[in-house]
């Protein structure tokens, strides 16, 4: 039995210690939010906060999170950062199948926290391990700089 | 996939599928006209209202909602219900759709609440595609006309219902944001109001349509209907379903196309916690699981044998050395002008090649999925599918039940491009649900997806030309070798042995040319199942026939764009789009060490695209690309942002398979797995793109698959341009490598 804090509610979450928390924050919690995409820390489509930090959560074992905190794109959008990255994407129509942007809005987030006026390398290192198939990345760019300049 | 399997295939379509059946017939009626494959660049009639009307009746819709067609419903509340009949899957058709049916309707488009449409073909075929299909770039020019006449229809009702009340001529009112104005009485009811009375009206087969100058609505960049659920998480695609108690299973296939499951020992899997059965269908092994990482697991403890059948030993080199083969000997027809082998014999310069292009997965962001629940009452399907009834169909079938029992619930896809337009994924998780109690939801992993995909057909063509002492060209031979998706997609399109899809563009080029031969030679790739791909055959055939240009361009010793020019008189719009990127671009001005600029053209989809591309090649031979420049004409635009948005895609989409992309196959098998081996383009290699929308009174165009088919040769005249090396074979991988 794991005990697991997200979004600020704890679940108890009968899982062996090995299972990624990304099923059981999709399969068990039933938070839908986050997606699978390849199941090797390769896209980026499963990617949440732990204790703030972007985490790609299809490798992480639950037994690794416990006693830490969680946010999904459930709630990533009660944070400063969230809240203004979300607007950015909307404001730049970010979005097209919209498939990877819970993983991107999540990466996005994270950097505009840690680097609140981030430059275009920083765009790249936070923003390369998540891939885009509908090629959203000119906007992600774009959304990314207005949110920044908009201020968190 | 073999001969026997592709006629098995048509015969099931064909006999036992209903909705299939209509949409061939309907397919073969347009196919005289076809430049090519899935897009049948024709103007059909709208779909009949009157019919349209009939069908809707027979749905339960309601009582006392004004839903004179299947696109709208208006309740007492005056809250607008837009059903979409097409599927959102990116490209932006649950806001453009909705503009369509507001513009006319009179209503704010941020206040209409959307549906996926039931699989309905009566009600939702598409116009150009004969059936209920979400492909090929025609959703606004099948639904341009359509849309606007059920909006348009149902105002009326509500228009004549007010005036019917006041007493007063009808056009002597007017509608607008869901309230019916008559100025002269300073009377007004809004849109719920008016429901009862509007929905005792008859419908009127056609209203006259607003002249577009008077668009308020379509042709503006209209914030989109589908992104905040986006933003925040809510948004639900085919693998988020959650019916009541759903069980997770994940799934093995046999790694060998044709191949099937011989035996398998679940011993130890079913002693694992939370895996609760193990399912056999003919080609695969399911583990049914509490969660999707219990299932996993499951599937790793059995021990599978597969029956791995004739394909065991087939190589890629065997399925290109079938190709180069075939190449040998003369293919259908499919275009003959002048006479192309005696000019040939006469020209100045000749120049013959070769271009190959390979397998390609599609690699939706979305792994396939489908969840089923099979019951005394029927079959539920939650997906998210490009073919709703023909998904339909395929599960009435298998289960041999009613189609009427089976309800497929389409959802957001995320990621098409294509592999949602087949049922495999579909079929083979009503296949599982079938021994299951309860609904059950098939996921493929990653592995899964790329190694049984469907996949985009390796191409070989061979094409020569003959240039005069000017250079220009004076004979064009070009042969088409490779797998015809149509043959078993649409059999009917495929007429005197040409598929209209395999031959598009290199069929009707844009340029003037007195002697053209072009001949298509059918070849499947044995067991490898073959299927459209974004840009299907303008995304093959703009890749040869603007880098043969390109070839030419340099044997005759003229400017790359100078020589499109001079050819480019039978399509003025074509030229325009050149000369408009190619002013915007840096063309012309010179290129430093390792830099490199190409252009390409294409018109296909109805639309008109040009792009120019810079690159850098560094000495390891790893390419950069600085910049993509492009000229859209696809006439009149529903939401120009979402155009750039779908060119922007579609350019990095094609920059990804032509700089990386290639399914290869070893003993059987896929040898690539998950985006390690088979990678994307990132952030980071992702160039700045410049859109330039052409105005245009013209037809809407399609534009999901122009940037795609675009790109690939505009990239690679680039290369040529910075290396002196040209790339005649996809991917440019490590081609360029010292």
């Amino acid at each position: 039995m794991a005990t697991l804090n997200i979004n600020g509610t704890t679940h108890q979450v009968d899982a062996p210690d090995d299972m990624p928390l990304l099923w059981a924050i999709r399969d068990i919690i039933g938070l839908t939010g986050t997606k699978f995409g390849c199941g090797i820390a390769q896209c980026g489509a499963c990617t949440i906060h732990v204790d703030g930090q972007a985490t790609r959560s299809c490798v992480l074992p639950i037994s690794a999170v416990s006693g830490k905190k969680i946010t999904t794109i459930e709630a990533v959008g009660e944070t400063a950062a969230g809240q203004s990255i979300q607007k950015a994407w909307l404001d730049q129509e970010v979005m097209q199948c919209g498939y990877c942007q819970s993983g991107q809005i999540m990466s996005a987030c994270a950097l505009l926290s840690q680097h609140p006026q981030p430059n275009d390398a920083q765009i790249d290192a936070a923003m390369s391990g998540n891939i885009c198939r509908c090629g959203t990345y000119p906007r992600i760019r774009a959304a990314i700089k207005l949110a920044a300049k908009e201020g968190v | 996939m073999s001969q026997g399997l592709i006629q098995a295939l048509a015969d099931q379509y064909t006999v036992a599928n209903p909705p299939r059946r209509q949409f061939l017939k309907i397919a073969a009626s347009v196919s005289a006209t076809a430049a090519g494959g899935m897009v049948l660049s024709i103007s059909l009639p709208a779909l009949s209202q009157s019919k349209q009307t009939q069908a809707y009746s027979e749905l339960d819709n309601g009582k006392g909602v004004l839903a004179p067609n299947g696109f709208i419903r208006i309740d007492k509340t005056g809250e607008v219900t837009m059903i979409m009949p097409k599927v959102e899957m990116g490209q932006g058709v649950y806001t453009s759709i909705p503009m369509l049916l507001a513009e006319e309707l009179e209503v704010d488009l941020h206040t209409v609440k959307l549906e996926h449409a039931p699989p309905n073909e009566k009600l939702y075929a598409d116009a150009l595609l004969g059936a209920q299909v979400t492909g090929g770039s025609t959703s606004i020019r099948a639904l341009w006309e359509p849309m606007r006449q059920a909006g348009a229809v149902c105002r009326s009702l509500l228009v004549t219902a007010a005036a019917q009340k006041w007493k007063v001529a009808a056009a002597s009112c007017y509608a607008k944001s869901g309230v019916v104005y008559h100025d002269a009485s300073r009377r007004t009811l809004s849109y719920g109001a008016l429901v009862a009375a509007a929905s005792q009206l008859p419908v009127p087969k056609s209203v006259v349509l607003k002249d577009p100058k008077d668009f308020k609505l379509i042709g503006t960049s209209a914030k989109r209907l589908d992104t905040p659920d986006k933003a925040n998480g809510q948004a639900k695609f085919g693998i988020d379903a959650r019916p009541n108690n759903v069980k997770f299973a994940v799934i093995a296939t046999c790694p060998v196309f044709g191949g099937k499951l011989a035996s398998v020992d679940d011993s130890r899997a079913l002693t694992m916690p939370s895996v609760l059965q193990v399912v056999k269908v003919d080609n695969a092994v399911a583990v049914i699981g509490t969660n999707t990482w219990a299932a996993k697991r499951g599937l790793g403890a059995l021990e599978i044998t597969w029956d791995e059948g004739k394909s065991a030993a087939v190589n890629t080199r065997d399925l290109i050395q079938d190709l180069r083969e075939a190449a040998k000997k003369p293919g259908a027809v499919a275009k003959k002008t002048g006479n192309a082998a005696s000019a040939y014999k006469k020209a100045d310069k000749t120049l013959s090649v070769e271009y190959e292009q390979p397998f390609l997965a599609h690699a939706t962001m979305e792994p396939m999925n489908c969840t089923v629940e099979v019951s005394a009452f029927g079959c539920d399907i939650w997906v998210g599918t490009q073919i709703p009834t023909f998904a339909q169909g395929m599960a009435a079938k298998i289960l041999n039940m009613p189609v009427e029992k089976v309800r497929l619930h389409n959802f957001l896809i995320g990621g098409g491009f294509g592999r949602r337009l087949e049922f495999d994924g579909v079929v083979q998780a009503v296949k599982v649900a079938k021994q299951v109690k309860g609904p059950v939801k098939v996921i493929w992993t990653r592995e899964e997806d790329i190694q049984h995909d469907m996949f985009r057909p390796y191409y070989f063509d061979r094409i020569s030309a003959g240039l005069d002492a000017q250079g220009k060209p004076v004979a064009w031979s070009h042969r088409i070798v490779g797998s015809s998706i149509m043959a078993r997609f649409a059999p009917p399109l495929v007429k005197n042995g040409v598929d209209p899809d395999a031959v598009e563009v290199s069929a009707e080029l844009p340029y003037a040319l007195p002697n053209v031969y072009v001949d298509y030679v059918r070849v499947e790739p044995r067991d490898v199942p073959t299927a459209f791909w974004r840009g299907v055959g303008p995304t093959r055939g703009t890749f040869v026939v603007e880098s043969f240009i390109d070839e030419l361009a340099h044997l005759a010793h003229i400017d790359p764009v100078k020589y499109r020019l001079d050819l480019l008189s039978p399509s003025p719009r074509l030229k325009n789009a050149l000369q408009t990127a190619v002013s915007k671009s840096d063309w012309g001005k010179p290129l430093a060490k390792g830099q490199g600029r190409g252009v390409s053209v294409m018109h296909a989809f109805g639309t008109f695209l040009a792009m120019v591309v810079d690159v850098t090649v560094n000495d390891q031979g790893e390419v950069k690309i600085n910049r993509v420049v492009s000229a859209v004409d696809c006439g009149m635009t529903v939401n120009p942002d979402t155009v750039i948005a779908q060119i922007q895609g579609g350019v990095i989409f094609g920059l990804t398979a032509v700089l990386f992309n290639e399914i290869t196959i070893e003993h059987g098998r896929v040898q690539q797995t998950n985006f390690n081996d088979y990678r994307m383009l990132r952030m980071n290699e992702s160039p700045a793109i410049d859109v330039h929308l052409i105005k245009s009174a013209e037809a809407p165009g399609g534009i999901g698959e122009p940037g795609t088919a675009a790109i690939g040769a505009a990239l690679t005249n680039a290369v040529f341009s910075a290396t002196g090396k040209r790339i005649r074979k996809l991917p440019i991988g490590q081609q360029l490598k010292a």
